[in-house]
């Protein structure tokens, strides 16, 4: 039954992420559309509202109006934050958000990676869950997926980079919003509450007191998974019973946060002309996503060793930590789709996994290119694209090109520079946190887990996921700057290099495609593609995986 | 261009942040207003005893009971201990329950116990147990409350749960609705 339900559920992101590859490709389309007729009013209007002009950019006015934007709504957010407690909206009577959490907040939900160093029920108000939570959620995928078209119009040899106030608002009305209203109808159905009341009180069976924390949920939890966002209305996130009521709505949620990082690459195969570089693309991360799904359920499955030991019969699998409705199979694929698609969103504890279920989660956000975030995700692996392209033309000596454009040394030293970034941000403020008292105070379990509970929390601030080895006391000065930090180098880096790299090959004349020209659409080039990921991410990463997930996995089994 | 910036940051924040959870809630209030508000469980004076998905801490040898929660289903919050696989404590914990459980059901085997029963739930709020969690209650609450052992078997199945549409998930009790039905049938 294990395999079914997991098989099931691929195969029906299957069928809907090709269509919604081309839906995605048709939406951003620099051409006219009859999609226009539909929503270009509401879209009018917006731009009438906001003073926009509709034109071309270059990527160097585009890149600039990501940071502008971004900035301004970060702004807003902190604003919001620390004013919560003066503002309406406030039924349960929600203090201020202290200045170094508020900034960490803000800039964590800016940046998609939705990392949450306070607990929804007591941190924040209703206002601020929907002014500031929902909003964002809504904002940053769209950036996300106005950043990766631009991306694609430059790989692909589209007029123009596109202009990205049109990208953004098309994200919103064109995609994000019309999905998070089905997704919140659904989930409401299925039992997740979306109300404005307070927190209920009830008199239990055993005659105690209980209190129900409550509030407009079903919003916030569709768009969460739709935009790859991962942050909770609640502490502990889709775990929560009323953040995920059933099996149901664990499908519906995986499917979600899945659909539009699984759709890019196809929507990339139409703007390419080329279905079959789309397919390739794909392909590359669902095998590598497949052997990670695997390593999870398999390690889950095999429970925990040491619980065994001490005679509680593991023949469930590793229960501590995981809810009864889910099981091994729905919190097995759960976690690796939410790290895959670096959501974040969790629905077990990933502090409680077993070791190696445990390195699957941290293996694919140091990947960070097995699908991805919305928009993102895709972006990275375009980038390992031409790198591959670059690695292989070396080795057989013929130029490397990709999509009819040369790959010189300008791109590559840009792409250097992103792939260098991403492990230089998580290993070095891990070193600085291990060696120093600030950094390690925070770790709430003993020995070598507690290497992965730090390396866990900039793993994932540099991959802007946002789920956490949640042991971890991380509300302290030390951990919201760093984290802080580490979140927006995580996002800002890669956007702005890899819209350069866009700009430079979209400047480029295309050269005809010749026999001696490397292609870049079969199955070849998916094994090149796989390994020249594989590699760089195990030459950086293996060595601290090593002592934090293996060392702990040694002392248990 | 600070300035367009900002209008259009305000123009989204009134569409997401406002007008879509509002709408939102105005909906799901109208068509399904129990859903929405919680699934709250009231008795039949109309108090409210608790939520259909929240679990409920039961320690009463006469009630079936739920799964280990280090928050004491305190639903104001939720949370774990987040103990690691390799934790001393969770160890200490574990063996302690074991105990413990042993202690009050006499006829249970130690190799009988399923995991689900003595491990935490991850957000302290789960409100099931696995049917063979129920079923190695039977036997203590049947004697707690002089019952047959046969009528509760009736009311576990009857508060069981199958997998969503037959393939996902997992097959589950409901200890609140269970435990519920358990102080009807006495009346």
């Amino acid at each position: 039954m294990d395999f079914i339900q997991i098989a099931l559920v691929l195969v029906v992101l299957f069928v809907l992420a090709i269509p919604m590859g081309k839906y995605l490709a048709r939406s951003f389309s620099l051409e006219a559309t009859r999609l226009d007729r539909v929503f270009g009013g509401v879209e009018k209007a917006i731009y009438k509202l906001s003073g926009i002009r509709v034109a071309d950019m270059t990527w160097k006015q585009y890149a600039m109006a990501v940071l502008v934007s971004n900035i301004s709504m970060v702004a807003i957010a902190y604003l919001l934050l620390r004013l919560q407690g003066m503002l309406p909206g406030n039924p349960s009577g929600i203090a201020a958000m202290e200045p170094l959490l508020s900034f960490n907040t803000a800039v964590s939900f800016l940046t998609n990676t939705n990392l949450q160093h306070y607990s929804g029920e007591s941190g924040l108000s209703y206002l601020s869950q929907m002014l500031v939570i929902i909003y964002l959620m809504f904002t940053t995928p769209a950036t996300g997926i106005a950043v990766v078209m631009a991306f694609m119009r430059g790989l692909t040899g589209q007029r123009s980079i596109g202009n990205y106030y049109v990208d953004l608002v098309r994200a919103h009305i064109r995609v994000l919003i019309p999905l998070a209203i089905v997704v919140t109808l659904l989930l409401v159905s299925q039992g997740v509450p979306q109300t404005m009341e307070p927190t209920a009180t009830a008199t239990t069976i055993s005659g105690t007191e209980q209190q129900i924390a409550r509030g407009p949920v079903a919003s916030l939890v569709s768009i969460k998974h739709l935009g790859t966002n991962g942050g909770g209305f609640f502490g502990v996130n889709s775990s929560h019973p009323f953040e995920n009521p059933t099996p149901l709505t664990n499908v519906i949620e995986i499917l979600s946060m899945f659909l539009i990082p699984a759709a890019l690459p196809f929507a990339f195969g139409f703007m390419a002309k080329s279905r079959r570089q789309g397919w390739v693309i794909f392909g590359a991360m669902f095998v590598m996503f497949l052997a990670f799904l695997i390593t999870a359920y398999a390690n889950e499955a095999n429970g925990n060793p040491a619980l065994g030991r001490a005679g509680l019969s593991q023949e469930m699998g590793s229960m501590e930590g995981k809810e009864v409705r889910f099981g091994i199979a729905q919190s097995a694929l759960f976690t690796a789709v939410t790290t895959a698609a670096t959501t974040g969103t969790v629905n077990n504890m990933h502090d409680t996994l077993t070791p190696l279920g445990g390195l699957v989660p941290l293996g694919e956000m140091m990947l960070n290119c097995v699908f991805g975030g919305d928009g993102v995700g895709t972006i990275n692996i375009l980038m390992y694209a031409i790198l591959a392209v670059f690695l292989a033309g070396l080795m057989v000596g013929r130029t490397p090109e990709f999509l009819g454009r040369k790959i010189e040394g300008k791109e590559m030293k840009l792409i250097a520079i992103a792939i260098l970034a991403h492990p230089l941000i998580i290993l070095a403020p891990t070193a600085i946190a291990l060696a120093t008292d600030m950094g390690s105070s925070a770790v709430s379990n003993p020995g070598f887990h507690g290497i992965s509970q730090v390396l866990y929390e900039y793993t994932s601030s540099a991959a802007n996921n946002g789920s956490g080895f949640e042991g971890l006391g991380d509300n302290t000065p030390f951990w919201n700057i760093s984290t802080g930090l580490v979140m927006l180098f995580g996002r800002y880096v890669s956007i702005i290099t890899m819209l350069a790299v866009a700009g430079s090959l979209l400047a480029k004349t295309p050269v005809p495609e010749t026999m001696g020209t490397l292609r870049t659409d079969n199955s070849v080039f998916t094994v090149i593609l796989i390994a020249t990921v594989v590699i760089v991410g195990a030459l950086t990463f293996l060595p601290v995986l090593a002592l934090g997930p293996i060392a702990e996995w040694l002392t248990i089994r | 261009m600070i300035w367009k910036n900002l209008r259009l940051s305000l123009v989204l924040l009134l569409i997401c942040g406002v007008a879509y959870p509002l709408a939102m809630t105005g909906i799901s209030q109208v068509v399904m207003p129990a859903q929405a508000s919680g699934s709250l469980i009231t008795d039949a004076s109309g108090k409210v005893v608790g939520s259909e998905l929240i679990g409920q801490t039961f320690t009463d040898p006469k009630y079936f009971w739920g799964r280990i929660s280090s928050i004491d289903n305190n639903a104001s919050g939720s949370g774990s201990n987040n103990y690691a696989p390799s934790n001393p404590a969770l160890i200490e914990r574990t063996q302690k329950d074991i105990a413990a459980f042993l202690a009050a059901n006499p006829g249970v085997k130690q190799e009988d116990i399923p995991a689900d029963l003595l491990t935490n739930s991850a957000s302290g709020l789960d409100p099931h147990i696995s049917p063979k969690a129920a079923q190695i209650q039977v036997e203590r609450v049947a004697k707690a409350r002089n019952l047959e052992p046969v009528q509760l078997q009736a009311l576990i199945e009857a508060n069981t749960e199958g997998r969503s549409l037959g393939v996902f998930g997992e097959p589950r009790v409901n200890v609140v609705k269970l435990n519920i039905a358990l102080d009807a049938l006495k009346k």
